[in-house]
Formats: structure tokens, C-alpha cells, sequence
């Protein structure tokens, strides 16, 4: 079938059978690789992207049924213009392999636009998702309280 | 002579083992220079295989592959170092696979002897033999070898570079080079001159390569300073590009069926249903496997999982407890290694001794990294090129020559960010299936990606293992160890594999962490017994010391409880009394946490210490009941690397190790029944996450005289200190892995 998509605030048409993952067709048919495949089963988190502002498994999320505005890694910030949230991760140097960060920043970006001023707790409870196999958790939380301050001072 | 000399000069910048060389195992042959790799292109000086000067500035060519670990970031500071250039305005680009590039430090490793212990005279014969692996094509990411490794050699590169580009300023200027400076990169003459390596590179090719003593640390400017990754911002933008990002001009994708069963072929498939499904272009039979290339990756999966194959059976036992039981066979056998053997632990125990006797069993792992398996492949009749994220190039390269036919200068391989190694990209087989692919499909690349469960049920797994051990105390001092491990070897089947060469002998690795740990006990003996292969088993983070730091260390646990001992100065004792790098982790971790012996209701703690990769390391971690649930609160680390380049770096490769072998001694098992892998994908397979991984605080020690790993370190230890911690908490022992089946964690 085709189905147009808002992605990153521009329009694709892409022809393709309806149960496609959304993971799949941002990255074999719109060539937008930032957005990583781990496991195919919504258990890893590595294919996180937002729709409409929200955390979604991509590969879990059928091209027939997306509906919104899609956001991936690749809309939140480039090395030139990064967004602060990609900032913290900087400062904190977190990245080891660097596989699940594009996941775990969209989680964390979805986060602070809901709590911005996010408790160990709610981090707990909204990254639990997101696995990452290099361990890089302490960081990952460390920039998100970074990340939310440098948003509260903007 | 001259030329002999010329040689060994040039060697030198490319290992300074060869130097060492003549006099350990002198012959001609070992000490030829491999030949530059780098085609340098018109304009450009190769001043020697690791650094590139040219119009748009420094490149560094890094031979390791960048698995998370930070070498691309470390390296180009150790080039910077001598060079005097920014760190920061380094490129660096993983090199071509190339002989020049062997890793003499993961060969020096398999030498006989403890490793602590070593002497100055050890380590150069360690040094020298890792010659050898030059001699076998070795270009490895592994055994945490990456900064031993470059420390030297990087150094001599920058040293070289700088002397050569002062020399053609030299020339060019008609003065002396001593009377020459460098900064920025530039040279920097009397009167205010200034000219950039840039334009210095091209006279430079016709000068014969400077060498000079390297600078004393005291003058050091970047080493033992945190410098910001260069890849850091490439994998918060998700421009890094890994495996699966490789996007070529008219590429497809594909998707594979792997037998279930290790080593078994097929007799028959049937792919009818697969046939006219959305997005397949095309069917191939692999011969032990079928592939399904097609327009997206996601549909080649989903027809290929249409494909009903016939598989041949499984010529291997084919239940979890038959392996095992084949595993305690070995224990019948004669010992392969007895690499430890001091005092009696035969001998009658006197009057008043207590004895111990524990057998520890622990499972099969996959590696599981975050990027499944994959690589792309385009083959065209006479050349063959392959994009993959590989911890072994050269070996990518033989493999895909064996498997073609063509020559290994018909090949290249590009190595592009791994997703994750942890030891599992040293293997092969991924980047073969995608070479199967590429030649059915001529012309066309094609990028060949593994599904998740296909990953985890097709791995060269963490052996399972079995220890026995008997151990004494009296009057509260340890007495005897005696320890008996039984597993599948990765040495002989992995490194045989690897290096297409039977491997025989004592299996030092199978003992690593065990025979060699730094504690003075009177009476103590290690011995190592080879299971048969089963299982295809290769190199897990910190190999047989993911096993052999869990028994060793538990057997000193028990010890100390049995002595009515502190568990952290009964270790400190002993450690003490035989290598004091080893003692003085402890007592760094004891500082660290507090620790006074005793912890209060609902919490437990427990210390453990394991010496591999040339770094003692030693943990405490804390652990809490939370209404019956079992949470890992608190986790303290110590290491001594003798030499730290970026502590920034180092501290996160060892939390990175704690984690990934916390992940493994709470949930982490591969099981068989009927001769396949039981587990599918993460779900089954779970790891710490954000709200069961601890708070960890790292110190980074620098008192031992030799330079030890960071990658791997950190992983033997994660479990028995949790274990013992566990065992603080609840009284109950744990003698198996994972600690799911005995214990509630939070998850």
C-alpha cells in the first residue's frame, strides 16, 4: 500500500505492504539508519522512536497503523545543531558501543518532555526498556538529570 | 649488515619486540618488516603504517576495531602525545586488514606464567613472542589488549612523524633540526617561521624515518588525561555508521535459516511458501543454510522463516544435563594442566584443620551484543569486497579467500563500529554467510542481517564449566586449595579455528583466573581438564576468567566463613603476603565502601577479588532485601592498571564489566533440549537494566610496574562478589549461575 509519512517535520510516500515495522521502513526503504534494530520484539529499546512526542518500539509498530508525527534520532539533533538532551550525553561521554543510544536518548527525550525535572525513580521507570548490553546505565542517568537541568535554565 | 640493520630499525617502529627479538627467537624470517598496507596516494607521505600527513592534516590508522572500548579516542592521544598536535584534530580511520598491524600483546598473554609475577625479562620475552602473531596474520581486537599493545608503538609512530616532517623543515630551510620546535602542528623555526606538517608531508616521503628517545612522562600532556571520545558525537546524532548501516548503491538486504542443530547439514527444504512473498527477489540454497534476498530486511525474515528445511540431526549430546555429565567426564581423564603446584594438598590435613569441599557449576552464555549479527558483501567473479563489524580483519579476509578462491589482495574488508563485541566478533561465520550470499548474487551487494534469535541460538558460546574444589583452614588461616575445572576449551577449539592451526599443550586460558591468582596459600594446586567439543565455544569478555573468578574466588569465600574470618582481610592477607597490586585493591574497596564486617538487617555485602588481563580487581557490592525482593544497590571497584592513558575511558570500561558480568550471574544461561539453544531473544536472556544495575563508584589504581587491560577485568569478579554478598544477606551459598533459580532478584 502507500502511505505517506510525516518524519522529522517532512513528508515521504513510501509503497509497502501495510505490516511493515515503521523500524523497517525508516531505515531499508528511507535509508534513515539511526534508528537501530536489537531484538524485533519491543524487548531492547534500540529501535525507539517518537510519535506524536511519544516513545514507541518501531519494530513493533506496523506502517499500516502509524499514525502522527514520527520523530527519530535524526530529528532531534545533528552533530552541528545537537539538542541539549544529546548534549548531556556528551558531557558525560556515555556512549561505549554506542548501539542502543539512539533508543535510549528518544526514551529519555520523551522523559523530560513529560517530568522535567525527572526522580531516580521515574528514570528507573521510564528507561527500564532500554537495554544496553556496555552497561552504560549510571551515565545515562547522570546526562538525564544533566538534561534536565540544562532545559529548566534554558 | 646494513641492510640487516636497516630492518631491524624499521621493525622497531612497528613492534618494538623485533629488537628484542635476535637475542629470545632470533631468526631473520620473524623480524622482515610486513609490507606497508597504506597505498599512499599522490601528494601524500607515508611516514610509517600509522599515521597519514597530508593537505587536510593528521589521520591516524587504527588497526583495532572501536567496540565500545574507546580505542580510536586513546590511541590518537598516545600519537598526539609525540606528534604535538590536538588530539581532538586527529582523524582516525580503522585500518585496511594488514599484516603490519598484528597484536603482539593478546599473543604475549597465552605465555606461560602467573603474569603478576612476571620479570622484566618475562615481559620482553613476552614482547618477542608476540612476534608470532605478526607471523600469523594476527590483527585481532581482544584480550584487552588494544592499549598494551599501542602504548609503545603508537608513541614511536607520533616520535617518528614529528622528527621526519622537523627534518624536512630542516632541509628546506637549510638549518639544523635540532635548532626546530613543533606545536598545533606545525614546525616552529628561529625568526618566527612557522610551517604545517601539511605542507612539510610531501618532502617528507623522501626522508629516510627519524627515530628519537620517547619523551618522559612527566612531559606527558594527554596520557593520564580524560580526552573526549571522538565518537561520541557521531552515536548521540545516530550518524554512526555500524554494520547494518552499510548503505550501498543498489544494495539488498537478506535474511538466513541457520541449522538449529551445531555442525549438521540439511537434507531437503521446501521454499514454495516462501515464493511470491511481498519483497523476495531471491531463494538460495547455502548448503547447510537458505537465504532469502530481498527489498527489505524485514520481509526477507519473514520469508525465510516460510521456508521449511529438513535438517540433519544433532551429533552432540542434546539436553543441557547430557552436556554437563560430558563436561564431569572430563574429570576422569588426566589432567591437561597443572599450572599451580605449590606445597602438598595431598598431604593428610593436621588435627584442628577444617575442609571444604564445594563443586561450582556454571552455564553456557551468549554474547549477546546489541547489534545482531551481520555484514554486507558485494562479490564481482575477480574481487570481493566486505563491510562488517569484525574484531579480526585479517582473519575476515583469509576466511572469505578460503571460501572464494581468490586471493586475499582480491579482498577487502571495511570495518565499520561494532554494536558490541565482547569477544564474539572475533569469529568469522557471520561475515562467511554473507559472502555465501554475495557470490549466488553477483554484481549485487547485499547485506545479510541476523534476526535476534537466530544471533542468540547461533554463537560461539562462554563455555559451561564445572569446578571441584577442596580446600582447608586452620586456626583461621588458609591452609589448601585444591581445584579442579572441567570445561570445553576455547583456547584449542577458538583459537584453533581462528588460526587455522591444531592448538595442543597446557590451555593456560582455561585456567586463567585460577591457577595464577595472587594469594599466598601454602598448599595449592590448580588443574585444568579439556571436555570434549560439543558445543561451538569461543572468546566471552574475559574468556575462562568469566568462570575461574567465580569459583576461585568462592572457594575463598567459604574459606573465610569456615575460618570465622572477615572475608575481606582473609583476602587481604593472602594477597598480601604474595603481590601487594593485589592487596591494595582490596584495601582501596575497603575504604571505598566502609566496609567494617558487618552490615545491618536486609542488607548484605560481599567483596571478591580476581587478578586476568594484568589487572587485579577487586569489588564490593550491596545488596538489598526489598520486601522479599533482592535489589543490588551499591557497587565499589578498585583496579590497578599500572598505566591509565584516559581514566575517564578506563572507569567506564570497568563498569561496563562489572555490568556485563552481573548480567550474566543474575539472569544469563543458554540451556539445550533436543539439541538446540532453548533461549530466543532478550526476553529470555535478560540483562541489568537501568533499575536493577547499582550505583558504582570506580577507583583507578597505578601501582603495579606492568600496563594491564581495562576491557575485561572488571567482568570475573561481578559474580562472586554479588554471590558472596548474597550470602551475607541470606546464609544460602550459591554454587550455581545464574542466581535467578535461587535466589529473587529485581529484574
Amino acid at each position: 500500500m502507500s502511505k505517506t509519512l510525516r518524519i522529522n517535520g517532512k513528508t515521504h510516500q513510501v509503497d509497502l505492504p501495510d505490516d511493515v515495522p515503521l523500524l523497517w521502513v525508516l531505515r531499508d526503504e528511507l535509508g534513515m539508519t539511526g534508528t537501530k534494530f536489537g531484538c524485533g520484539v519491543a524487548a531492547c529499546g534500540a529501535c525507539t522512536v517518537q510519535v506524536d512526542g511519544e516513545a514507541m518500539r518501531s519494530c513493533q509498530l506496523p506502517l499500516g497503523d502509524v499514525e502522527g508525527e514520527i520523530t527519530t534520532i535524526e530529528g532531534l539533533g545533528t552533530p552541528d545543531n545537537m539538542a541539549k538532551i544529546q548534549a548531556a550525553w556528551v558531557e558525560h561521554q556515555v556512549a561505549q558501543c554506542g548501539y542502543c543510544q539512539s533508543g535510549q536518548i528518544m526514551q529519555a527525550a520523551s522523559l523530560l518532555a513529560e517530568n522535567p525535572s525527572p526522580t531516580d525513580a521515574d528514570i528507573d521507570e521510564a528507561m527500564q526498556g532500554n537495554l544496553c548490553r556496555c552497561g552504560t546505565y549510571p551515565r545515562i542517568r547522570a546526562a538525564i538529570h544533566s538534561a534536565a537541568k540544562m532545559m529548566q535554565e534554558a | 649488515m646494513a641492510s640487516l640493520k636497516k630492518i631491524a630499525r624499521r621493525s622497531f617502529l612497528i613492534g618494538s619486540a623485533a629488537i628484542l627479538g635476535g637475542v629470545a627467537f632470533g631468526t631473520y624470517k620473524y623480524h622482515q618488516p610486513a609490507p606497508n598496507p597504506l597505498q599512499p596516494a599522490e601528494g601524500k607521505a607515508v611516514l610509517n603504517p600509522f599515521v597519514f600527513v597530508d593537505q587536510s592534516g593528521v589521520t591516524l590508522i587504527a588497526p583495532r576495531a572501536e567496540m565500545g572500548q574507546g580505542v580510536r579516542s586513546s590511541w590518537a592521544a598516545l600519537i598526539a602525545e609525540e606528534l604535538d598536535v590536538d588530539p581532538a584534530a586527529v582523524t582516525v580511520l580503522h585500518g585496511p586488514a594488514a599484516k603490519a598491524y598484528y597484536n603482539s600483546a593478546m599473543m604475549a598473554e597465552a605465555l606461560p606464567g602467573r603474569g603478576y609475577n612476571n620479570s622484566d625479562f618475562q615481559h620482553s620475552l613476552g614482547q618477542v613472542v608476540g612476534n608470532f602473531s605478526k607471523f600469523l596474520d594476527l590483527q585481532v581486537t581482544g584480550g584487552s589488549s588494544s592499549m598494551k599493545d599501542g602504548f609503545e608503538r603508537m608513541r614511536h609512530a607520533g616520535a617518528s612523524a614529528r622528527e621526519t616532517l622537523k627534518e624536512a623543515a630542516a632541509q628546506r630551510l637549510g638549518v639544523s633540526r635540532a635548532l626546530l620546535d613543533t606545536k598545533d602542528g606545525q614546525v616552529l623555526a628561529p625568526g618566527g617561521v612557522t610551517l604545517s606538517y601539511a605542507e612539510l608531508a610531501a618532502e617528507a616521503a623522501g626522508i629516510e624515518p627519524q627515530e628519537v628517545e620517547l619523551r618522559p612522562a612527566a612531559q606527558w600532556k594527554y596520557i593520564g588525561k580524560p580526552v573526549p571520545r571522538i565518537d561520541m558525537l557521531a552515536k548521540v546524532t545516530g550518524t554512526a555508521g555500524f554494520g547494518v548501516d552499510t548503505r550501498l548503491e543498489g544494495m539488498k538486504f537478506a535474511a538466513i535459516k541457520q541449522s538449529p542443530y551445531f555442525g549438521a547439514g540439511k537434507r531437503g527444504y521446501d521454499a514454495s511458501a516462501a515464493e511470491g512473498m511481498p519483497g523476495v527477489e531471491k531463494i538460495l540454497d547455502l548448503g547447510d543454510a537458505v537465504a532469502v534476498v530481498g527489498s527489505n530486511t524485514w520481509l526477507a525474515q519473514q520469508a525465510v522463516d516460510a521456508i521449511d528445511v529438513d535438517w540433519e540431526a544433532p551429533s552432540y549430546p542434546e539436553t543441557t544435563d547430557a552436556i554437563f555429565a560430558e563436561i564431569a567426564a572430563a574429570f576422569d581423564g588426566s589432567a591437561n594442566s597443572t599450572l599451580r603446584d605449590d606445597g602438598d594438598v595431598e598431604a593428610a590435613l593436621p588435627d584442628g584443620a577444617e575442609l571444604i569441599e564445594a563443586e561450582y557449576q556454571l552455564p553456557y552464555l551468549a554474547h549477546a551484543t546489541m547489534e545482531p549479527m551481520n555484514a554486507t558483501a558485494l562479490y564481482t567473479g575477480d574481487a570481493l569486497q566486505i563491510w562488517a563489524p569484525n574484531q579480526g580483519p585479517t582473519i575476515v579476509q583469509q576466511a572469505a579467500a578460503d571460501l572464494t578462491g581468490l586471493s586475499k589482495e582480491a579482498i577487502e574488508v571495511h570495518t565499520t563500529y561494532l554494536g558490541g563485541g565482547f569477544g564474539r566478533r572475533i569469529e568469522v561465520d557471520y561475515c562467511n554467510r554473507a559472502v555465501q550470499i554475495a557470490q549466488q548474487m553477483k554484481g549485487t551487494p547485499v547485506q545479510l542481517t541476523w534476526s535476534r534469535e537466530e544471533d542468540m541460538s547461533h554463537d560461539y558460546f562462554r563455555p559451561g564449566a564445572i569446578a571441584r574444589y577442596r580446600a582447608a583452614v586452620k586456626d583461621g588461616k588458609a591452609l589448601m586449595v585444591h581445584g579442579k575445572i572441567a570445561a570445553q576449551s576455547t583456547t584449542q577449539e577458538g583459537a584453533g579455528r581462528m588460526l587455522g592451526l591444531p592448538m595442543s599443550g597446557p590451555d593456560k586460558g582455561h585456567v586463567d583466573a585460577a591457577f595464577n591468582q595472587p594469594l599466598a596459600i601454602p598448599n595449592f594446586r590448580v588443574e585444568g581438564y579439556l571436555a570434549k567439543p560439543m558445543i561451538p565455544v569461543g572468546f566471552w569478555r574475559s574468556v575462562a576468567a568469566s568462570f575461574n573468578g567465580f569459583f576461585s574466588d568462592s572457594i575463598i569465600d567459604e574459606m573465610a566463613h569456615k575460618a570465622g574470618r572477615d572475608p575481606l582481610e582473609f583476602r587481604l592477607e593472602l594477597a598480601r603476603a604474595e603481590w601487594e597490586p593485589a592487596a591494595q585493591v582490596l584495601e582501596q574497596v575497603r575504604d571505598m565502601s566502609g566496609w567494617s564486617g558487618k552490615t545491618p538487617e536486609g542488607t548484605g555485602r560481599g567483596v571478591a577479588m580476581a587478578y586476568s588481563f594484568g589487572t587485579p580487581v577487586a569489588q564490593v557490592i550491596e545488596v538489598e532485601d526489598r520486601d522479599g525482593q533482592i535489589a543490588i544497590t551499591q557497587a565499589w571497584i578498585a583496579a590497578d592498571l599500572g598505566l591509565v592513558v584516559d581514566p575517564k575511558n578506563t572507569e567506564a570500561q570497568l563498569f561496563s564489566g562489572l555490568a556485563y558480568g552481573l548480567s550474566a550471574a543474575c539472569f544469563g544461561e543458554i540451556t539445550f533440549e533436543g539439541g538446540m539453544v532453548e533461549q530466543e531473544n532478550f526476553p529470555d536472556y535478560e540483562a541489568m537494566r537501568m533499575p536493577s544495575m547499582p550505583r558504582v563508584e570506580v577507583a583507578v589504581l597505578q601501582n603495579q610496574k606492568h600496563m594491564g587491560g581495562a576491557g575485561e577485568p572488571g567482568t570475573p569478579p561481578a559474580a562472586p562478589a554479588l554471590a558472596n554478598a548474597l550470602f551475607d544477606l541470606t546464609g544460602k551459598r550459591a554454587r550455581r549461575l545464574p542466581l535467578m533459580h535461587d535466589f529473587d532478584l529485581l529484574s
